[in-house]
């Protein structure tokens, strides 16, 4: 395998027609890091992966991989290989025509390209469905072919466009930890498009929150969900409350917030009504109104909760830790 | 069991009806073509015979059809081929959406409204001109062959061929549109992807992808060409395609050799066809088992 190069966009824009779908945006992704462009549809983060593969054309801006501006570079001389969403595996060639598909391309004999094919199948567990054709491979099972086939041109950045939504939930757990190994053992760096969060907490060194065309966050996991910098990420990340508290816009982690009998905790800091109670299994959600008229929502641990069990309807004081506020910015 | 509605046996009748006129013609001239050798060209069966097959196939009666027929089949050929491959590369442009694509396309497809017979005779008239040219040009330039020999510029594989393709090329572009308006460019990304050059792309990719329903493209416009008549009828110059020779056979022809001749081409499509689906269904099957 080839070695793992960083990656960098310098103010890359992207337009199409009169509409602007990334808006100069700029980004370092560390050689052999795991990056995730976490955003809603339309929020660009699509458009950005295709412009690092080299099937859409910058509108302005630069694209590093490693030292070198690769934007006029067609994509198999950019040193990336590109994972699709739906696969693109070719109905037509076995899987393992499929993965040495590249090597065909340059001309090396058959048998060669077989049995280098045949190696990267190993790598994905996919070894004995080699003489098979992609329609008779499940969801999981093409997705693995794809993987290979990308692999097989030794790139030193992978670029996965939503590779598990087409995946049932169970299935799509159990293929990000693959990834996630597979990309350990390659020490290439992955970059990873995803509209869940909880994929990118999951998989990501890097996590890049895209909104409207622009970056709106980009950091490790943990600070993301600890210090989300907009309302727009804290509440794209999900589980937390954003809550204006003298002048400032806040935002308080559904974890943090705990609940009382009204009266009993001197440092309440609302007096609200359960709403609505879910139970989820390790945990309960308790949705709030509070007396201003805003809406929270609490998450109790599971045993927690049935120590003093709450109703529909029940009063409760609020409070929180004074650690657990965290200052947004107004923007976004 | 529910009891069917009166509707079902108005339109069962429907269906039947459509059937006998679908089909009916075609068995007649079938059963009439094994008419004994004292039988006429209609019912009743006067025994029954392939005496007419075997006159046809030694030649020499009512019917002379080797020419037409060997004609007819080169010009279907060469227009199957001509459509295919124009058909595939015009369904490549359109992708791309260039300015001022809609209207191309309605220009290619237009023609199709106007009467075949108006199209031939108009293909006949400008090949006049053509031909009034290439007379003024052999005179002023002193050629020689042109002076003694050049009749007409008009023939089966000028402006016949030319008469054969307005008809089939809107319809081999409209079927690659359904094709392509399907076809994921993700496939096509992902070749490039994997280093493919574009003609490595699609010769390795999209032709593959796309070669069972260019199966029914050729079967279109072989049978297209090969049924013509009127936009054949004014182009053909001197020659006669096989409709034609049999059109005009109808109006002299006196005996049943000429339902032989029905009989045998009809045969000759069915086969054609049922080679041509034998093929995609293999091609489909090899796509599918490993």
């Amino acid at each position: 395998m080839t070695k793992a190069q960083a990656v960098e966009l310098a103010a890359v824009t992207k337009r199409y027609g009169d509409a602007l779908a990334v808006d100069a945006i700029s980004l370092k992704v560390k050689a052999g890091s795991y990056c995730c462009l976490l955003g809603p549809s339309g929020c660009g983060k699509t458009s950005t992966l295709r412009m690092i593969a080299g099937h859409e054309s910058v509108t302005d801006g630069d694209i590093l991989i490693g030292h070198t501006v690769v934007n006029e570079d067609p994509p198999a001389q950019r040193g990336t290989a590109m994972m699709f969403q739906s696969y693109a595996l070719f109905p037509h060639l076995s899987v393992a025509e499929n993965v040495a598909f590249s090597l065909r391309m340059k001309g090396v004999g058959r048998d060669q390209r077989i049995s280098r094919a045949k190696e990267l199948l190993d790598l994905v567990s996919m070894a004995d469905y080699a003489d098979r054709k992609p329609n008779q491979l499940s969801g999981g099972q093409q997705q693995r072919v794809a993987l290979a086939r990308a692999l097989m041109t030794e790139p030193s950045v992978l670029l996965l466009d939503e590779p598990l939504s087409a995946l049932d939930p169970f299935l799509r757990v159990r293929m990000r930890s693959e990834l996630k190994r597979i990309q350990k053992e390659l020490g290439i760096s992955f970059i990873h498009v995803t509209h869940s969060q909880e994929e990118a907490m999951a998989l990501a060194d890097l996590v890049v929150v895209m909104n409207d065309g622009r970056i709106a966050q980009a950091g490790p996991p943990r600070e993301i969900y600890n210090a989300p910098r907009t309302p727009f990420v804290a509440r794209f990340i999900g589980g937390h409350n954003i809550i204006e508290e003298g002048g400032r816009t806040i935002t308080l982690r559904a974890d943090e917030v705990s609940l009382m009998p009204p009266g009993e905790a001197p440092e309440s800091h609302r007096a609200a009504k359960v709403s609505d109670i879910e139970y989820r299994g390790p945990d309960v959600r308790v949705s709030l109104e509070t007396e201003r008229g805003e809406e929270l929502t609490a998450v109790l641990g599971e045993r927690a909760f049935f120590d003093r069990p709450l109703d529909i309807g029940s009063a409760v004081a609020v409070g929180w830790r004074p650690e657990a506020v965290h200052e947004l910015s107004a923007e976004g | 069991m529910d009891t069917r509605p009166r509707s079902f046996y108005v339109l069962a009748g429907f269906f039947a009806l459509f059937l006998l006129f679908l089909y009916g013609p075609m068995i007649s001239v079938l059963v009439l073509s094994f008419q004994g050798p004292e039988g006429g060209l209609v019912f009743p069966m006067n025994g029954v015979s392939t005496h007419w097959f075997d006159k046809l196939w030694q030649g020499g009666g009512q019917v002379e059809i080797g020419g037409a027929l060997r004609r007819s089949l080169k010009l279907a050929l060469l227009v199957m081929v001509l459509t295919v491959t124009i058909s595939v590369l015009a369904g490549l442009a359109f992708r791309r959406r260039f300015r001022g694509a809609t209207l191309l396309l309605y220009v290619a497809i237009a023609s199709l409204i106007v009467p075949s017979i108006v199209v031939s005779l108009g293909i006949a008239l400008e090949f006049r001109l053509i031909d009034d040219a290439i007379k003024a040009i052999g005179m002023d330039l002193g050629i020689e062959w042109i002076q003694n020999d050049f009749v007409s510029a008009l023939g089966p594989f000028s402006s016949g061929l030319g008469a054969h393709l307005t008809w089939t090329l809107p319809f081999g572009l409209l079927i690659m549109f359904a094709v392509f308006n399907r076809f994921d460019p993700a496939y096509e990304e992902a070749a490039r992807d994997l280093g493919a050059t574009p003609w490595q792309t699609f010769r390795h990719v999209t032709l593959p992808m796309i070669a069972p329903f260019l199966i029914g493209v050729a079967v279109f416009g072989f049978t297209l060409s090969w049924d013509e008549l009127a936009r054949s009828s004014q182009v053909m110059g001197a020659d006669n395609t096989l409709p034609m020779q049999l059109a005009a056979k109808t109006t002299t022809v006196t005996d049943p050799e000429i339902y032989a001749l029905g009989t045998a081409t009809t045969g000759g499509s069915i086969l054609l066809v049922i080679m041509m689906f034998t093929l995609a269904s293999l091609l489909q099957r090899r796509r599918q088992r490993g």
